[in-house]
């Protein structure tokens, strides 16, 4: 407890990455000498529009996209945004109605929340123990005025994965478009538009060593979208504003060095994962692994600890020099914790005691052990102090 | 979402005092719901002291998050010693002031503490009023 950390152990990738040293490299003279306007059409601007592009290609080529369909976004949150509203707001003369899943995302379920209240009609679709979603419900749950099925890849708490391959076969020649959010995927598992069978798949930067404040979306040929931002129309009138010409650099050089290291990356990440998943539940009494033993992304894992709060156990670790994060949000009066565990029917009770540890590049052997080694020590520090039997 | 802890949170965090059970508890208060994610149980013990009622000795257990654990670690060294009129005075704010304030998010969990040691103090009270025969307080 009183060491004195030389290095932040950090297991919460899952929220945010680290900044690849190569990415920065890549972003730099674009933070400095190469400052211009894409849009411009002198030297300085044409040089600005070539990386640009050349960052399109980089990002098109990991997800098996054509360049034209991809279009950056200021964060995966907007992706989101720009592919629900966008979609809803241009087809809502043919229908409104639109399925999701009860484990989305904040900027999700949000979004979703907001265009009810301007007349859509929304249905949220309900996940098994193991947070997969239930297919008989989809297909029971369309309608002749459905218009977008929105369902996450991998959730961003449990790793989940879901079967969106299944779904756009469900979807295939009715003409109801399918979206997916794919930020917890890149990198972690191969990903492939043409595979999967989206419509519209949204990306973010930072959680693939990319720098924050960028993201992209992929916008299949034909589909009918409207803007968010409208100004001087540029990513082909989807996303006015001036690139962020830095970002997107660094966006495309995480995007290639993700498909470079995949194999790399994920085998790290299935090993370490394995390591937790098989010696936690050997070194702490009473745990409960939350999620999909094999359909789950290889860098998320998650486990509760009946009878402690997550938030004391992130801030033991975080004393150990440990970064890791919970489902449990105790900041209102209401103290609602994690949705998606509730949603996979686990008890408030278990769902306060979660605990999410997510891999990165940048982790070692070392930083696994250390986990395992301090947190035993931490569960039974709170179970002793806490009144439940 | 403000989750910015004083040092004097993290202080009570790190190492909270008066953690356990009691034997012979005189009073005891439990307050909050695991469905909720905070669950606080208080122990008191209560002497005379110069012809006054002392809680000489008081105990925590809790379920919950930072602000909760130091919440409850901070109640119960603000209150042994003290009289119970003294002690059943203790608010929410006398908590939340002495850890430098909370997160406005976290307020709630300060009510905790201050609700159940009124809890106990009620507890020994009534158990007090039944042996002794006397009127029971509310």
């Amino acid at each position: 407890m009183h060491t004195i950390q030389s290095r932040v152990i950090y297991l919460d990738n899952a929220s945010t990455t680290p900044l690849d040293p190569r990415v920065r490299e890549a972003m730099l003279p674009y933070l400095t000498e190469r400052y211009g306007n894409p849009s411009s059409i002198h030297k300085v601007g044409r040089e600005a529009r070539e990386a640009v592009e050349d960052a399109r290609r980089k990002v098109a080529d990991t997800i098996g996209a054509s360049p034209e369909e991809i279009y950056f976004t200021g964060s995966g949150s907007e992706g989101n945004n720009l592919a629900i509203k966008g979609i809803a707001w241009a087809n809502r003369s043919r229908g409104k109605h639109i399925i999701t899943t009860k484990i989305e995302h904040k900027c999700v379920l949000n979004t979703c929340h907001y265009l009810e209240k301007h007349g859509f009609d929304i249905t949220y679709l309900d996940v098994d123990e193991y947070g997969v979603v239930d297919l008989e419900q989809l297909k029971s749950s369309l309608r002749d005025d459905t218009i977008l099925v929105s369902v996450m890849y991998a959730n961003n708490e449990v790793g989940t994965l879901q079967p969106i391959k299944e779904i756009s076969q469900i979807l295939k020649k009715r003409d109801i478009y399918l979206h997916t959010d794919a930020v917890q995927v890149l990198g972690k598992l191969p990903l492939d538009v043409e595979k999967l069978g989206v419509d519209v798949l949204t990306l973010s930067a930072h959680k693939i060593y990319g720098p924050k404040g960028v993201g992209a979306v992929y916008v299949r040929k034909g589909t009918r979208m409207d803007p968010l931002i409208h100004g001087g129309g540029q990513e082909r009138g989807l996303r006015s504003g001036t690139e962020n010409v830095p970002g997107i650099v660094g966006f495309g050089t995480a995007a290639e060095l993700a498909k470079n290291l995949l194999l790399e990356d994920k085998a790290k990440f299935e090993r370490f994962s394995e390591k937790l998943i098989n010696e936690i539940p050997e070194r702490i009494e009473n745990v409960k692994f939350n999620g999909h033993p094999k359909k789950r992304v290889p860098n998320i894992v998650n486990f509760s600890f009946p009878r402690v709060e997550g938030e004391s156990i992130v801030m033991y670790l975080d004393l150990e020099g440990i970064a890791a994060s919970t489902g449990s949000a105790c900041t209102s009066k209401s103290l609602e914790p994690s949705h998606v565990l509730t949603a996979m029917g686990i008890s408030p009770e278990v769902a306060h005691g979660s605990l999410r540890i997510s891999f990165g590049r940048f982790n070692d052997e070392y930083d696994v052990d250390k986990l395992l080694e301090v947190l035993p020590g931490i569960i039974e520090k709170l179970r002793k102090m806490s009144p439940l039997g | 979402m403000i989750k910015m802890y004083s040092e004097k949170v993290m202080e009570h965090f790190r190492n909270p005092k008066n953690v356990g059970e009691m034997k012979d508890p005189d009073g005891v208060g439990e307050v909050g719901n695991p469905v909720c994610g905070d669950v606080m149980k208080v122990y008191i013990k209560v002497s005379k002291k110069g012809g006054k009622e002392i809680i000489s000795n008081i105990k925590f257990k809790t379920f919950g998050c930072v602000a909760a654990i130091a919440s409850s670690s901070m109640l119960t060294e603000i209150v042994k010693g003290k009289t119970l009129e003294e002690a059943e005075r203790i608010t929410r704010k006398d908590v939340s002031e002495a850890l430098g304030g909370l997160p406005p998010v976290k307020e709630h969990c300060s009510n905790l503490a201050a609700d159940a040691l009124k809890k106990a103090i009620l507890d020994y009270l009534s158990k007090r009023g039944k042996n002794e025969g006397g009127p029971e307080r509310s």
